[in-house]
């Protein structure tokens, strides 16, 4: 089995941190994981923002890069989901159809491809769960409240397993974070109250640390700690499954 | 004004907003618990969607033969292209019948069509009976839900304008002093109105009936006292047979507030002896939105407003803020249909989060429907230079990766380099609340490439 990394453009420029636990964590599992050196975005900044046309070198790039792997692997939910949902945009080759059918988010990689549950990890934390929307509606990484169905998650399987971590359980359990792409900027006013309200649900249910498949929630959500100094830490799933502190 | 304005300065009392979220989010709840204890709810959806699927395909002749039964029945049918014409034929009907008093239940399709306003214009005095309705009414607003119409307004608020309006005493928001006086005061509306207006649930093509939900029992009341009524309703209202209106029913209902059936579910087949009864069948814009196939799917709307109650945004931002009819995600897909300039704000009122569309009872791909009019929005409206070249200059910077190499590098190097002042100042509009992440001093990039040359 041949694993191109995915490493989305923010991820790669302002959190190398996510990027290296992600390639760790996979080299522990032994998968034979490989990082393209020509990649950058997957193209979703344009194309939530309603320019979609200006992302088709973005497209081209993400299809050159990954065509010749069985699979490829990104520790970012939303932009897994933008290639299975969103790459009409260019015309459906072979291997445009081979990446948009192989792309897999991280967790549910781990869990439904490499079909592990038990990463060997610790991380004595009480954990509260940001449930990234595009991974947990696009994605179905998980149940989602709306729907009428079994309960699962893909997230919850792993970090159950996380010696000494505690998952808390908040009052909003998939309430979307207000990041939004774009929308974190264009509609700042409610991006922000959002947000707040977000991580004043992880605070009064007891979580010590934030963590998501996303680091673009995260980076919305830490913003927002930081400037209001509140006693919360955030950390991407990656970071946790290859934590042994 | 456009969403993020009118969003704005709704966020400046932020306990309102509090208070708005967490109304709106007990029915969403409510409407958790209601659905969960149905066995088969998304094959119930399933089936909903279906038949909303298989009725727009065939439109025309389920209109037919709507019309062919309706007539059979000794209902008068009237057809309308557009708002205007919708007025004039109700006007018409109403000054047949020389009728001055109006009692009116609620109907999205009257408000979409400024009929109020039209008929009081010739001294017509229409009043609406839904509570919430006629809550707004007083105020001179628009419902600012389509549902619940006056969930922006405390209990103190109301108890202010019925003391200017009705002439009541204060009361502290006493809520059920407040619905006492509004009952006294509606009772006598109905019991002297010269003819009732209705809006339309479903209308069923095989009998040529159709049914209204209230739960207030305020459309019988007027169509059962006044000797004319009149129903208006959208072409995209129609279901083909009586057995489907089981499915819709039990839909709705639990949608829209968590009941398993709303408390009234009236249905309307031909007129009671002496009086008189009539249908206006109204397009505006309908048939257009049915020619666009990525969009058709919004004419399966059954008005629950569940996609408004799940919705994070709307919740924070209110109806008004949406400026439009039908607020809240269903709206921003239809409202563009009619006027692309005026609504081009509204589909990205989204973080495309997609409950919408999982809590859609008839499975409207809404958030989808959202990202599609994105595309078309910036191609045919026109929009700031600055988004368009930002744009433009991420889409080559992303296709090259020598260049984002470049440019990251770039931005890594100002986040940590540049005084907070600068980063955080007024341009950079997620500095304004929100700390930026500090610029690392290597990319993953980097990192990636040091392990490799280490381990030659």
């Amino acid at each position: 089995m041949k694993v191109g990394l995915f490493i989305p453009c923010y991820i790669n420029q302002l959190y190398p941190q996510v990027g290296i636990a992600t390639l760790e964590l996979l080299e522990k599992l032994n998968v034979n994981v490989a990082y393209p050196s020509g990649q950058t975005c997957c193209g979703q900044p344009m194309a939530n923002s309603g320019y979609e046309y200006e992302s088709v070198g973005a497209c081209n790039n993400f299809v050159d890069n990954f065509k010749d792997f069985d699979y490829v692997v990104t520790p970012s939910g939303s932009c897994a989901y933008h290639v299975k949902k969103h790459y009409d945009i260019i015309p459906q080759t072979e291997d445009v159809i081979n990446v948009r059918n192989n792309v897999y988010e991280l967790c549910d990689f781990i869990v439904n491809i490499l079909k592990v549950k038990n990463v060997n990890a610790k991380f004595p934390y009480k954990i509260g769960i940001h449930k990234s929307c595009h991974g947990l509606r696009g994605l179905r990484l998980g149940s989602c409240s709306e729907l009428v169905g079994p309960s699962f998650s893909s997230i919850e399987d792993l970090l159950n397993e996380v010696e000494g971590a505690q998952l808390i359980s908040l009052a909003r359990k998939d309430e979307c974070c207000g990041f939004g792409g774009t929308f974190a900027v264009t509609e700042e006013a409610i991006s922000v109250k959002m947000g707040k309200d977000k991580i004043k649900d992880h605070l009064d249910s007891g979580a010590e640390v934030i963590t998501a498949t996303d680091t673009s929630c995260l980076m919305h959500l830490e913003g927002l700690i930081n400037r209001n100094k509140q006693p919360l830490k955030v950390l991407h799933i990656a970071e946790i499954l290859n934590s042994s502190i | 004004m456009n969403h993020s304005k009118a969003a704005s300065i709704f966020n400046k009392d932020e306990k309102k907003v509090d208070w708005h979220d967490k109304a709106l989010w007990f029915v969403r709840h409510k409407r958790d618990k209601a659905v969960h204890a149905v066995e088969g709810w998304e094959s119930l959806r399933n089936y909903g969607h279906g038949i909303k699927a298989h009725t727009l395909s065939n439109l025309d002749n389920y209109l037919i033969q709507f019309e062919e039964n309706a007539l059979k029945n000794g209902v008068q049918v009237h057809w309308a292209a557009n708002g205007d014409e919708h007025n004039k034929i109700v006007h018409g009907i109403l000054k047949e019948h020389n009728a001055k008093k109006v009692v009116k239940s609620k109907s999205m399709l009257t408000e979409e069509c400024h009929l109020n306003p039209f008929l009081e214009a010739d001294g017509i005095e229409v009043i609406d009976t839904d509570l919430g309705e006629r809550i707004v009414q007083l105020a001179k607003e628009s419902p600012s839900h389509i549902v619940l119409p006056a969930i922006h307004k405390t209990k103190e608020e109301v108890d202010e304008l019925f003391q200017e309006h009705l002439g009541t005493k204060p009361s502290g928001g006493d809520p059920q002093y407040l619905t006492g006086e509004a009952r006294k005061h509606l009772r006598k509306k109905f019991i002297s109105a010269d003819a009732a207006i209705t809006g339309v649930n479903f209308a069923i093509a095989e009998t040529g009936g159709f049914v209204v939900c209230t739960n207030e029992g305020n459309a019988d009341m007027g169509a059962h006292l006044a000797p004319v009524h009149i129903a208006c309703m959208g072409i995209e209202k129609l279901i083909p047979k009586q057995e489907h209106l089981g499915v819709f029913l039990r839909l709705l209902a639990r949608s829209a507030t968590g009941q398993p059936i709303t408390t009234y579910s009236s249905h309307f087949k031909k007129p009671v002896n002496g009086n008189k009864m009539h249908i206006v069948i109204v397009d505006n814009g309908r048939t257009e939105q049915l020619s666009r196939p990525d969009f058709r799917a919004s004419l399966h709307c059954i008005r629950c407003g569940a996609c408004m109650n799940t919705c994070p945004i709307y919740r924070r931002s209110g109806g008004h803020s949406y400026d439009a009819t039908i607020p809240g995600p269903i709206g921003s897909i239809l409202s563009p249909g009619k006027d692309l300039t005026k609504h081009s704000s509204l589909p990205f009122a989204s973080t495309l989060c997609g409950s919408c569309s999982d809590v859609c009872p008839v499975k409207i791909d809404i958030h989808s429907q959202l990202y599609k009019w994105r595309q078309i929005i910036t191609k045919e409206t026109p929009q700031p230079f600055v988004k368009k070249t930002s744009m433009k200059m991420m889409g080559k910077v992303f296709a090259k990766p020598m260049q984002f190499e470049r440019i990251g590098k770039v931005a890594r190097w100002s986040l940590r380099n540049l005084p907070k002042g600068v980063i955080n100042s007024k341009p950079n509009v997620w500095g304004k609340e929100r700390d930026l992440p500090s610029g690392p001093t290597e990319s993953f990039d980097d990192w990636y490439k040091k392990r490799k040359d280490n381990e030659q």
